[in-house]
């Protein structure tokens, strides 16, 4: 019973991280029709920034407690580096699907170069702090209360993007120019500032990811990919574009990583996939996606 | 027209590869190996990429089948003649690739790039995981075999990559991409570009779109395997680095940097690639963003590569000259 909830918290809790990152890459591809291999590299930017930014919190003698907050903020902050990007992807919209995968893996050699420049060739983690918020324990094991706090923060994250696009103003006009750009644009809708501020949005949700794991995992130069291809199966599990699909779909891959990390580790991204491709072949489109017109 | 033209490409792109080893020194000999093995590979990752439009992110798996191939091969069956070897693992990979095809090749666009970015994992992590089966990380010997017949024992391996296997892999290449030439030339050939550019239209005047797809998708992986074999035989090991995605995206980043809408395009584009990274690799150990700042400029500004640049310069200097 105790193996099966370990199992179970251990999935929710990548689940909640992947749902953080694919979220944003189906924000990006709802609106900007753009799939963003990069998005495995904020992720990783987002985890050596939250190691940095926690090391400088550590000098400053900012308490230990801060921890959350502070690798919130540091995701945040990050996403500065959205509009430039969106800048450099504009040429390329409306354009062949294989350039925008190309131009987007240009980012990700780009940006494993400017990780390895930053923090250097070899992984890095922090040591102390994952317990700082302590234990729960139930029965014979122990989970710490930082991995529910990361769950409560995901849930949280999914609602207010569920609210927004749903009730407000803006998140109508978003999906409006999902729909049809053009008209959009006839309507008055600024739809430049919109995809700048949607590509932002989608860095923040990456790269707050990435802080997010700061505590739990080493960061490293392969995490970046290993993140886009499990990213890539959750949106397809899912469905392309929507984001009940991609919460959905997060806990679908994370739970099925957590079982087979603790049966039979060989078979984690086999499993994962053994279930994309027979999402693919049920239903091509995913549990929640929409045929495309 | 078009074809004598494209004689005279081979045959100076040929007399002037053959002529490489003698006026340069070896390591450039040594270095020109891995790109025949990419040279071949892309010529079926273009087959799939200029004229099916279907971009795919998983080519190194087709490179890892031949180099586990002819490590199973030579190091497990023993089978001395490096011929056989080239027969049995296109073959093989062939076989292989047909399931992996029948699941891809319903897809485009995004989802077929994914889709064989993600089988390309799988095989990855199975080669790096399956330890006791695959060697893991450090891979599978791959044993020198006599080639055409000849016993090359009596080579040191220098000797042996710059002087008898560097013609081998240039002969390799020439059939390769004669090979290539007749099938993009073919009807069968001709089907694939009127999917590419209009699927719809093409169904409507009766072609058989996922048969077409699938049948270059399997020549793919066959042209994948051979240059695979290639390049595993120069570093004598199968590992599982030949497989990582890198390689995948090495590969687009030849047919885009070289042009993937000429023929020639990706071997001019493994060409330059081989030579520019072996001088960024010396110059920095940040070659990665340089590249990766060379493909997205030259996505944005220029998807037509240097052989479409190509092109151009002899266009203009051809009016230049026919006005005087």
């Amino acid at each position: 019973m105790s193996a099966f909830a370990n199992i179970l918290i251990g999935g929710v809790f990548h689940a909640a991280v992947l749902f953080l990152v694919a979220a944003g890459l189906q924000l990006v591809f709802g609106v900007q029709k753009i799939i963003n291999l990069a998005c495995g590299s904020f992720y990783a930017l987002g985890a050596y920034f939250g190691i940095t930014s926690l090391a400088f919190a550590a000098q400053l003698g900012i308490p230990g407690w801060m921890m959350l907050p502070i690798l919130l903020l540091s995701g945040l902050v990050l996403g500065f580096i959205g509009p430039p990007i969106e800048r450099l992807l504009r040429p390329i919209y409306g354009r062949d699907e294989s350039l925008h995968l190309l131009l987007t893996f240009a980012l990700v050699l780009m940006f494993e170069d400017v990780i390895r420049f930053v923090w250097g060739p070899n992984p890095r983690s922090v040591d102390s702090g994952y317990l700082v918020y302590g234990t729960i324990s139930f029965g014979d094991f122990a989970v710490p209360v930082y991995n529910f706090l990361v769950i409560a923060a995901a849930i949280m994250v999914a609602a207010a993007l569920g609210t927004f696009l749903q009730r407000t103003n803006y998140g109508r006009l978003l999906r409006a120019t999902a729909e049809n750009r053009g008209m959009a644009e006839a309507l008055g809708v600024d739809v430049r500032r919109m995809y700048a501020t949607v590509f932002t949005a989608g860095v923040v949700l990456g790269t707050t990811g990435g802080a997010l794991i700061v505590p739990t995992a080493a960061a490293s130069l392969d995490m970046a990919i290993e993140f886009v291809i499990q990213a890539f199966a959750v949106v397809v599990i899912g469905g392309l574009g929507s984001m009940r699909g991609a919460l959905i779909g997060a806990l679908i891959v994370g739970l099925i990583g957590a079982v087979s990390i603790a049966t039979y580790p060989e078979l984690e991204i086999l499993a994962t996939y053994a279930i994309v491709i027979s999402v693919l072949l049920l239903r091509p489109f995913g549990l929640f996606g929409r045929r495309p017109a | 027209m078009r074809q004598s033209k494209s004689i005279v490409i081979v045959a100076v792109g040929a007399g002037a590869l053959a002529i490489f080893p003698l006026v340069l020194p070896p390591y450039y000999a040594v270095l020109m190996i891995p790109f025949f093995g990419y040279s071949i590979a892309l010529l079926g990752f273009n087959l799939l990429f200029g004229y099916g439009g279907l971009l795919s992110f998983g080519h190194a798996m087709f490179i890892g089948f031949g180099a586990y191939g002819a490590a199973i091969m030579t190091g497990i069956l023993g089978v001395k003649q490096f011929e056989i070897v080239l027969l049995a693992i296109v073959l093989g990979s062939m076989v292989v690739s047909l399931p992996i095809g029948l699941l891809c090749v319903r897809y485009v666009g995004i989802f077929f790039g994914m889709l064989t970015l993600a089988f390309g994992m799988l095989f990855h992590s199975f080669l790096f995981k399956f330890y006791h089966l695959t060697g893991g990380d450090s891979g599978m010997r791959i044993v020198r075999t006599k080639i055409l017949g000849l016993d090359l024992s009596g080579y040191n391996k220098i000797e042996l990559l710059a002087g008898p296997f560097y013609y081998y892999c240039l002969a390799l290449l020439l059939v390769a991409g004669f090979i290539m030439w007749r099938i993009v030339h073919s009807p069968f050939g001709l089907h694939l570009q009127a999917i590419r550019d209009n699927m719809r239209k093409a169904e409507y005047l009766g072609v058989h779109i996922r048969a077409v797809r699938l049948a270059a998708f399997i020549i793919s992986a066959g042209f994948g395997a051979l240059g695979g074999a290639v390049l595993g035989f120069r570093i004598g090991l199968a590992d599982p680095e030949l497989v990582y995605w890198p390689q995948s995206g090495q590969l687009v980043f030849m047919a885009v940097l070289g042009g993937f809408s000429n023929f020639f395009g990706p071997i001019v584009g493994a060409f330059v690639f081989t030579l520019l990274q072996d001088q960024l690799q010396s110059l920095t150990q940040y070659w990665r963003f340089v590249l990766g700042a060379i493909l997205a400029v030259l996505v944005i500004a220029w998807p037509g590569g240097l052989a479409a640049l190509g092109e151009n310069l002899a266009r203009r200097l051809w009016r230049t000259l026919a006005v005087r």
